[in-house]
């Protein structure tokens, strides 16, 4: 089974990498806030922290393209925010022929700005989990006081969502090696409906599977001594350097989104 | 402490109606390794759930180390019996391996350097030492079938209960998991259809068919009548 959508982790030994994770989780946490509270149309703060992002990656010796590309996944998100190039008040730039719909220049701004602050923040994240092994991000998120159980479910989605995926491959070649067409036989697999209540059976026993996995996971459980609460090992304080490598980069964040607060 | 199990009479019937067990009786003494035979259904596993309370009795009794299998032993018993289920993805239910085989240890209330000895220690029992940082859904079917016995391994149990540790192995990692299996002194009680196996490491088998023990005694006798293999769907290669 191929992993790589959810394995992102780059292993390249940088500082950022060696980092306690705790640290990188905390700083871009707020950083992700602080994007968000930076004012519209502060376009010089946006590049600043697009200049940040950039710098955690050369930082993190990765490549400033990759971590590009996959804030990019950000757009189809932020196109929900079309609309306001028409909705928000304000001079127009340019009237659409036939609707007569006008696209406003602070609607513009409004989109872009969304547009920007939405991918920059998609940037921060990408960067914690090139550096972050998805495993020490759970252990973080628990270490930071993120309810246990929420942490629990994501830990058992990224351990099973490899199994689900086997056996939903498995189950879809059953079904296929036994689709047989015979010559001149017109196959009802030609029917949409066939099909859809094949596929509807499929999906019902690969729910099935999992709800009896689910109780045999529990018994596992239980028998190792589970009594309902998720126990952690204790963490390691935070040294210096991890709170220079968090620290360094909200400050400097904290500034870009003061300064366009004070000037804008 | 002894490490005995005593099952006395035990009868089962899960709650969709199917009588799994009927009367089971069962002795096995300290550091007794018992193979636990028997066709698909006949109720290996659902005697081995009894053993540290996952399933309770609807008749009879079940005794481990001395101790009553009741709710307020059930942590003790649960630390006594180390129950290894026969699907490795069931059994390693953390993304990564040490966690796993931390998973006991933790829940014992240990503290963490006891926690990470026990980790090393078992890891290392079952040949896996270096695969602590290493992801479950990555390892072949036979090291997840080791590291799931270093899972119960890392409670320190006195007991072994394990559903079918050969199944689905190659024999080469088939033949690892027997050798690994002859060096473990513990009391052992092991579910299996692999006969060649039982022969080669259990003194003494207990045959079950329909929820009943049908034969119990020396495992060379037991493997050379072919007329008991026979009437209970097995079969010597």
């Amino acid at each position: 089974m191929n992993s790589h959508l959810i394995d992102v982790y780059a292993d390249t030994g940088s500082v950022l990498h060696t980092a306690d994770p705790r640290a990188k989780v905390s700083a871009v946490l707020l950083l992700i806030v602080i994007v968000g509270l930076t004012p519209m149309g502060a376009f010089g703060a946006y590049v600043g922290f697009f200049a940040l992002a950039m710098a955690g990656a050369l930082v993190g010796r990765l490549d400033p393209l990759l971590i590009v590309r996959r804030s990019l996944i950000a757009l189809p998100f932020a196109l929900a925010a079309i609309l306001l190039i028409f909705t928000v008040p304000g001079p127009p730039v340019l009237t659409l022929p036939l609707t007569g719909w006008a696209i406003t220049a602070p609607g513009l701004v409004r989109f872009a700005s969304i547009l920007f602050k939405s991918m920059i923040s998609v940037q921060f994240a990408a960067l914690l989990l090139a550096t972050t092994h998805f495993t020490a991000m759970l252990w973080a998120l628990g270490a930071l006081r993120v309810p246990r159980v929420l942490v629990a479910i994501i830990s058992f989605m990224y351990r099973y969502i490899f199994v689900l995926a086997e056996e939903a491959g498995r189950l879809a070649r059953a079904r296929d090696s036994r689709s047989a067409v015979l010559p001149g036989v017109r196959p009802r697999s030609r029917s949409l409906v066939f099909r859809a209540r094949t596929t509807g059976r499929l999906i019902g026993a690969l729910f099935l599977r999992s709800f009896a996995r689910s109780e045999r996971v529990y018994m596992a459980m239980v028998s190792r001594g589970y009594r309902g609460e998720v126990r952690l090992l204790n963490p390691q304080p935070l040294t210096a350097r991890d709170a220079l490598i968090a620290g360094l980069p909200v400050a400097l964040g904290g500034l870009l989104l003061a300064a366009s607060l004070l000037l804008g | 402490m002894h490490h005995t199990v005593e099952v006395e009479n035990l009868s089962y019937r899960y709650p969709n109606g199917v009588q799994a067990l009927r009367g089971v009786s069962l002795h096995i003494g300290p550091d007794e390794k018992v193979a636990l035979l028997g066709p698909n259904g006949a109720g290996k596993s659902t005697l081995m759930l009894h053993l540290n309370g996952l399933l309770r009795p609807d008749e009879g009794t079940v005794r481990v180390g001395g101790l009553p299998v009741v709710e307020e032993h059930l942590g003790q018993i649960r630390a006594w019996v180390g129950l290894v289920f026969q699907n490795p993805d069931d059994q390693l239910f953390n993304p990564k391996v040490f966690d796993d085989v931390a998973f006991g240890p933790l829940h014992m209330g240990l503290d963490e350097a006891e926690v990470r000895r026990r980790v090393q220690m078992a890891l290392e029992t079952v040949g896996m030492a270096g695969y602590a940082d290493r992801l479950s859904h990555q390892l072949s079917l036979g090291e997840k079938k080791r590291v799931a016995i270093a899972t119960v391994l890392s409670m320190e149990p006195k007991i072994l209960v394990l559903d079918e540790p050969t199944a689905g192995l190659d024999p080469r990692a088939r033949r690892s998991l027997i050798d690994l299996l002859r060096g473990m002194q513990r009391t052992m009680l092991v579910a299996t259809h692999d006969l060649l196996m039982a022969a080669e490491l259990f003194p003494r088998t207990v045959v079950i068919d329909e929820g009943q023990i049908v034969a119990d005694g020396p495992t060379e006798a037991i493997l050379a009548d072919d007329a008991l293999l026979a009437a209970h769907g097995l079969e010597m290669p």
